[in-house]
């Protein structure tokens, strides 16, 4: 519990004590009612994406269910809990990573999975969480804005696990787990120069990198990865099959298990990472802005209470969780549209499988632990 | 929990930054969606047209149905040139589980050979996804079983049927019916594309190249819906092809086979025609070759083989070689004498054996000086003339009618043009005059030279064909038609073009015919040996054409000349003699005299006239 709540007595702390079953459970029903509209929507848009296939669909929902489950858990642990056993959770993600590089599973030409038993999962999962909890807690140590000192340690704190997901090699995740670290750094309020004299950094690193150790071959890869269409059966088959999708929807789209794209097989990954391109192309430019303003309500729900919360800490946090759900959504739907480059990143609730709804419902679990905790102090 | 700083905390100016960084988040995050919703837009309303084309043209494609080439029936309906179903063995990649150990088995099971697998490896490399490569064509069905009854244990392997041309009887008709062939960029140049789509082969040479327009039929289009992979899921809108036409010819199979085993090795040809219409029955030109090793195109070797034998197999004997007619021509020399008042049928001429221009000390041969010597008789007449071929008879009618006239009264005879029969490449032939010889040779012409004229020998050529349409004018008495080997394309009768009648007295025509005619039933006809046990009357006459050039005063002696320099042999003939059903010329290359031919021609004779003949 934050500073105020400690000097409130019995008495006070009964004007706090919840009113409805939604703040008994510690929920912000603001912030977790379009959440479900969009998983219902998401399932419609499975439905269809896996051809009718009613197994996709139910195991789906059995994530959900799994992820509101943890949602429910992680609402009622209070703030400052989670803030002291972030460096404790970093640790032990970090450890985890370094197993997997070590004795991972494989999958696809990747080791992502530690297999304990009975279950499989990507520890790179358990650092989505862990990174923008150690960053806020190393930051908030100090007092913001940062120092330099502070700032360089929290990029090393970034850039060590970003690394080693890298190595595995898994650029997406990689790249998500950086963005919510240094999320949390410019929350912080490193100063504009800061980031200038980083990204001056980052680019003076990486020229020479690209004329003098990179391989032609090495170059190629990273440009077709930027110009996919330039190979057109390769990776531009899947670039040119979505664009496809998306474009023939049009305004009002081809209707509900009508798109000839997906269900002709056109469309790669139609259920996983490219389901979007199946929505624009069955529910049309229509469809994509409901999914995008139910989207906007999450983000602008998040933002709300990163602004309103209590602790310097929850308000880092919430920001840092917001804005990594904002890039999942936009790099997602960046890439499936032809913008950005294909990087291995689903979009939150849409996309079919179970470690990434997890993973974001642990994270809007602190999200609304963070919104009812003010609001029980406040009331 | 506390870090170090926390006395100095300034919450305040903690939550100020906090609040300025989250506004300049807001601010990014507004404009990333949008560059987001413009895109999407830019997608979806913008460029939707041309997503939709995009979209439609993945999943519908439209195919084309090759027509169903026409076939070739005989005259009595009998299968000459078909389409056998034939499959082709194709491998998709994405399918295969491991394609360097699926071609090892492949090339096991099928004998692929190092340009298929070449050809194989190219089609890998450039394919679309899912696009099946073929490895292997032209399979029949115990081939492709090798493959097919272990489809399921070779995943990516798929077998396609197709049709393929097939000659069930292409050990004696080769020649008349041609082939197809891949069509080639040449090929591809002379036909119409649009027609040709999805079609793979075409006429080469014969009756497939001649009569590829109406064989060949018109493509159909069928829009298909299909997925990612190829798979036809439906069939949206069809238009059915048109297949080609049958060609049913005048040709009896079993006329046909007759002649080729009458010719037997002998190289030479037979032509049978039906002087009512000029219907080919019987074409034969021997050797002959297989007609089937084309289609799916021959190997280099094997072509090379058949183009370099000294016994040219892939010549059309009966329209392509050109023949001196020898004595062959002398009936309608007669004729062309008789019409112009050179000789009447009671015309005699002194025989000594040999034959002298007034003037000219050099003697012209008949050809009894080498068997017998003396001649023929004192005096020779027409009718004599042509029964036993009496050269001295020739030589004294051609001396006084001049090479122009003779030209003149052989042409209508259908000599030195081709003849217009359905086939391709057909010659003409050479009829000499003296303005052909300037035109061709640039020299002028000899006396002696209208000799050689006169007896068929020289510089005058003639196709079996030519003989044949020739002698059809004869046993028709003036009447005679193009002659055709097609008789019906689909429902319409073809062919029987009647050719300008040649008008002569009708006792002209008699003379002349009862000399053919004792040319076999005359005692000392040239075909005497030929008219035992015969039970109608045959007209025929005899010819032997050199090779090459006997000197002067040498005599010809088939055993010292080699094989390849010796005597054409041959016979033109009708029958019966009052009412002909069949013209027959036969010609025996080297075959050292008619009676390599005689024989030939009584044995079609024969067949057609007791045994096949529908009338």
């Amino acid at each position: 519990m934050s500073e105020y709540a400690r000097y409130l007595d019995d008495s006070q702390r009964s004007f706090a004590r919840p009113r409805t079953l939604a703040q008994w459970l510690h929920l912000d029903l603001v912030l977790l009612l379009p959440l479900c509209l969009i998983m219902v929507l998401g399932l419609f848009v499975l439905f269809s994406a896996s051809d009718g296939d009613w197994s996709t669909v139910s195991r789906q929902l059995r994530n959900f269910v799994v992820g509101w489950g943890v949602l429910l858990v992680v609402a009622q642990v209070r703030i400052d809990t989670i803030q002291r056993w972030s460096p404790a959770l970093y640790f032990f993600a970090l450890g985890l990573l370094l197993m997997v590089l070590m004795f991972g599973v494989g999958a696809k030409g990747a080791q992502r999975w530690l297999s304990l038993g009975i279950i499989r999962f990507q520890p790179s999962e358990v650092m989505k969480v862990a990174m923008p909890l150690a960053v806020a807690y190393w930051v908030v140590r100090y007092g913001l804005p940062p120092r330099l000192g502070v700032t360089v340690v929290s990029l090393l704190i970034i850039g060590l696990p970003a690394v080693v997901i890298g190595l595995q090699p898994d650029l997406g995740t990689a790249l998500l787990v950086a963005a919510s670290g240094v999320s949390v750094i410019f929350m912080a309020g490193i100063s504009w120069w800061q980031i200038m004299a980083g990204m001056l950094t980052a680019l003076a690193a990486l020229w020479p990198a690209w004329l003098f150790i990179l391989r032609d071959y090495q170059k190629q890869r990273i440009l077709t990865l930027f110009d996919p269409e330039a190979d057109k059966l390769g990776a531009g088959w899947n670039i040119i099959q979505s664009k496809t999708a998306i474009g023939s929807g049009g305004w009002s789209g081809k209707g509900w298990l009508q798109g000839t794209q997906s269900h002709l097989d056109f469309l790669p990954e139609s259920q996983t990472d490219f389901i979007i391109a199946v929505l624009a192309e069955e529910w049309g430019f229509r469809g994509v802005l409901c999914l995008l303003a139910l989207y906007g309500l999450v983000v602008a729900r998040g933002f709300w209470i990163s602004l309103t919360a209590q602790s310097t800490y929850g308000r880092l946090l919430a920001s840092a969780i917001t804005l990594t759900f904002c890039v999942y959504v936009v790099v997602n739907m960046g890439m499936v549209a032809g913008l950005l480059p294909v990087v291995g990143v689903p979009l939150p609730f849409v996309s079919f499988g179970g470690t990434a709804i997890v993973t974001l419902m642990l994270g809007f679990g602190i999200l609304t632990a963070i919104s009812t905790e003010k609001r029980i102090i406040s009331q | 929990m506390a870090g170090p700083l926390d006395a100095m905390r300034d919450t305040r100016r903690e939550w100020s930054i906090n609040r300025a960084r989250l506004i300049a988040c807001l601010i990014g995050i507004l404009m990333l969606m949008a560059v987001l919703v413009y895109r999407y837009y830019s997608l979806q309303i913008i460029q939707h047209d041309a997503f939709l084309t995009q979209s439609d043209r993945n999943r519908i494609r439209v195919e084309v149905i090759p027509p169903t080439r026409g076939q070739i029936v005989d005259r009595k309906g009998r299968l000459l040139a078909t389409n056998q179903p034939t499959y082709v063995v194709g491998v998709i990649a994405e399918r295969a589980t491991d394609l360097p150990s699926l071609l090892e088995d492949l090339q096991q099971r099928l004998a692929l050979t190092e340009d298929e697998l070449e050809a194989f490896r190219e089609g890998i490399a450039q394919r679309r996804p899912f696009e099946t490569v073929p490895i292997k064509v032209g399979l029949n069905e115990q081939a492709v079983a090798t493959v097919a009854v272990d489809l399921h244990q070779l995943p990516g392997v798929v077998v396609e049927a197709q049709l393929t041309r097939h000659y069930p009887f292409a050990d004696v008709l080769s020649h008349v019916l041609g082939y197809v062939g891949r069509i080639s960029l040449e090929d591809l140049q002379a036909l119409e594309a649009d027609h040709y789509r999805g079609t793979l082969h075409t006429g080469k040479v014969g009756l497939e190249k001649r009569y590829e327009s109406v064989l060949h039929g018109r493509p159909g289009y069928q829009h298909v819906e299909t997925n990612a992979h190829g798979r036809l899921l439906r069939v949206l809108e069809k238009q059915p092809p048109q297949p080609g036409q049958d060609l049913r010819l005048h040709l009896d199979l079993d006329l046909q086979q007759i002649a080729a085993e009458a010719l037997g090795t002998q190289r030479g040809a037979v032509v049978a025609l039906d002087p009512l219409n000029g219907g080919v029955l019987a074409m034969v030109s021997n050797p002959s070759y297989d007609a089937n090793l084309f289609v799916e195109g021959i190997s280099y070797r094997a072509y090379a083989t058949l183009r370099n034998s000294m016994d040219t197999p892939l010549l059309n004997r009966a329209v392509q070689g050109q023949y001196p007619p020898g004595s062959t021509v002398k009936p309608l020399l007669a004729l062309g004498g008789l019409s112009r008042d050179f000789i009447t049928t009671e015309t005699t001429v002194r025989d000594p054996g040999w034959y002298r221009i007034p003037g000219d000390d050099r003697r012209y041969r008949d050809w009894t000086l080498r068997v017998r010597g003396g001649g023929h008789a004192e005096r020779v007449d027409m009718r004599m003339a042509i029964a036993e071929s009496c050269d001295t008879y020739y030589y004294d009618l051609a001396y006084r009618m001049g090479i122009d006239t003779m030209a003149d009264v052989l042409e209508p005879f259908g000599l030195g043009r081709p003849t217009g029969v359905d086939t391709t490449a057909e010659q003409g032939g050479i009829l000499p005059s003296t303005r052909w010889k300037r035109e061709a040779m640039g020299e002028a012409w000899f006396p002696g030279e209208t000799l050689s004229a006169g007896i068929g020998q020289g510089y005058m050529l003639a196709t079996p064909m030519q003989l044949a349409q020739a002698t059809m004018v004869l046993a028709n008495r003036g009447t005679s038609f193009v002659p055709s080997i097609v008789h019906r394309v689909g429902d319409m009768t073809v062919g029987g073009v009647p050719r300008e009648p040649l008008k002569m007295h009708e006792e002209d025509w008699r003379a002349v015919i009862e000399g053919m005619v004792d040319v076999v039933h005359g005692q000392r006809g040239t075909a005497a040996s030929i008219s035992k046990g015969i039970t109608y009357q045959m007209a025929g006459k005899t010819g032997t054409s050199q090779v090459i050039g006997i000197a002067q005063d040498a005599i010809y002696e088939e055993e010292k000349v080699s094989e390849r320099n010796r005597n054409h042999g041959l016979f033109i003939a009708f029958a019966p003699e009052t009412k002909p059903r069949i013209v027959v010329v036969v010609l025996a290359e080297n075959g050292g005299g008619s009676s390599a031919a005689t024989p030939v021609a009584r044995r079609v004779i024969d067949a057609w006239l007791n045994e096949l003949s529908d009338v």
